[in-house]
């Protein structure tokens, strides 16, 4: 009789201590992977910010670089290209985060040659509605620099912690899976190719 | 616990070597921080100090100057943004800090300026605008060697944009001794009370009757299972961040997007 109750006890504290650690942990994952969550859609928010200044500066420079149309029309259809790739934050997984940033960093590409051409036409930069433009077209760039980076920071954070003993084994049980990170681009110190 | 606070502190290791792997000064406490020394005189520098402490505390958004020998090899965009997330420049919940980071011209390098928003300024304050600041306010003085000139100009232009964002409680209170305005909030700290008592005894009242205690004892009864604490403690925790009103009080953890632009002269 004495005997079973120890034996009761013994299992009611191993219980209580695995709960009590799986609870902990879990709950910290869910919070984690939240935080990451959210970083991503700060990091969609400041894409699609510059998705939304490429209307008005396409517009503006239509108005001076009436040669340049085929440069243009690229930057368009990259544009269009990038805003229609969107990924499930549930899943960021590599593959889907380098689906991501290969439609964005086409209209990168598009972006910078235009930037490099206009350099042709005084009278369009001097114009102040193209000046702000730029500024605000920087500014966009940064915060993309910016987001992303915390992003990694967030899902770096995310994986080490998944990735520890015990909590490895809590997060297989839970399906909480590795994030990916955005990588430097490969050709992104190459400047664009512009033949004159 | 011995394990919280083991996965806790390499967690922590793991943030700090993510973010800490840029080796930036350490913040000295006040508005400017002249790194090398000589950007500005030390009569500039008191000028353009107590000029941005009135301001947060009037306001509570944090401007903060820079100087700095070098960039570390660094794009200045990169560069500011780092400093000033690290440093925590603006308030935590409000993110309203400015870095105005200046690398000086030496003869093999060109000088560079970048003023960065914080998240919260980002509306006062838009990229473009900051872009004419620099150009129009900074640039020009800095080519004539007119450092604090620019700085003083530019700093004004940027009070001027957020002044109206943010209002900084913290001011109202550290004046409410001398002010009207500690009057309406005596007024309304008795009016809660009073009718905190008269809800209590009526409460009481109702106990009394329904079991037979006697008035004065059910209304013991009933403040003793409340909290008294809750509703005063929200006015003692209300002046918080600021120091004792001689400090800087603009490092308190706000946080930075990429707002802002840059120059070089």
């Amino acid at each position: 009789m004495k005997k079973s109750w120890v034996t009761i006890i013994v299992i009611a504290v191993i219980a209580l201590f695995f709960y009590s650690s799986i609870k902990g942990n879990y709950n910290k994952m869910v919070a984690m992977d939240e935080g990451v969550k959210s970083q991503w859609a700060q990091v969609e928010n400041v894409y699609q910010r510059r998705a939304d200044l490429i209307p008005n500066l396409v517009n503006t420079v239509k108005g001076y670089a009436e040669h340049e149309k085929e440069t243009l029309t690229e930057v368009v259809e990259a544009r269009a290209k990038a805003t229609s790739t969107t990924i499930d934050p549930t899943n960021l997984n590599a593959e889907n985060i380098q689906a991501f940033q290969q439609a964005q960093s086409g209209l990168s590409s598009a972006l910078s040659k235009l930037m490099v051409v206009v350099e042709r036409y005084p009278d369009l930069k001097a114009n102040q509605n193209f000046l702000e433009l730029q500024a605000q077209l920087e500014g966009t760039e940064n915060r993309i620099t910016v987001e992303r980076q915390k992003f990694n920071n967030s899902a770096q954070a995310f994986n080490t912690f998944i990735k520890q003993f015990p909590k490895n084994i809590y997060a297989n049980m839970f399906g909480f899976e590795e994030k990916a990170y955005f990588k430097a681009q490969e050709n992104a110190s190459e400047a664009p190719k512009v033949e004159f | 616990m011995q394990k919280i606070k083991y996965i806790v502190s390499l967690v922590l290791i793991f943030f700090s070597i993510s973010s800490f792997s840029q080796n930036y000064p350490k913040p000295t406490g006040n508005a400017v921080s002249d790194f090398t020394g000589s950007f500005l005189s030390r009569n500039e520098t008191n000028a353009l100090e107590s000029k941005l402490r009135q301001f947060e505390r009037e306001t509570s958004s944090a401007i903060v100057i820079a100087v700095v020998e070098s960039l570390d090899g660094y794009d200045k965009a990169s560069y500011a943004f780092g400093l000033a997330e690290e440093w925590g420049i603006g308030q935590g919940e409000k993110n309203n800090g400015i870095l105005i980071l200046v690398k000086p011209k030496y003869q093999n390098s060109k000088g560079e300026v970048f003023i960065a928003t914080g998240y919260g300024l980002e509306g006062a304050v838009p990229d473009a605008i900051t872009k004419r600041i620099v150009e129009n306010e900074i640039i020009p003085y800095f080519k004539q060697g007119m450092y604090y000139k620019g700085l003083d100009e530019a700093t004004s232009r940027i009070m001027e944009l957020t002044r109206g964002e943010y209002t900084a409680e913290e001011y109202r209170q550290a004046t409410s001794g001398s002010a009207g305005s500690s009057i309406p909030i005596i007024i309304l700290f008795l009016i809660v009370i009073i009718f905190s008592i008269i809800g209590r005894a009526r409460r009481a009242r109702h106990y009394a009757v329904g079991h037979n205690v006697p008035f004065w004892i059910a209304l013991g009864m009933m403040s003793s299972g409340r909290s008294h604490g809750g509703s005063f403690g929200n006015f003692s925790s209300g002046g918080g961040s600021f120091g004792g009103g001689g400090g800087f009080g603009g490092f308190g953890g706000g946080s930075f997007g990429g707002g802002g632009a840059g120059g070089s002269w």
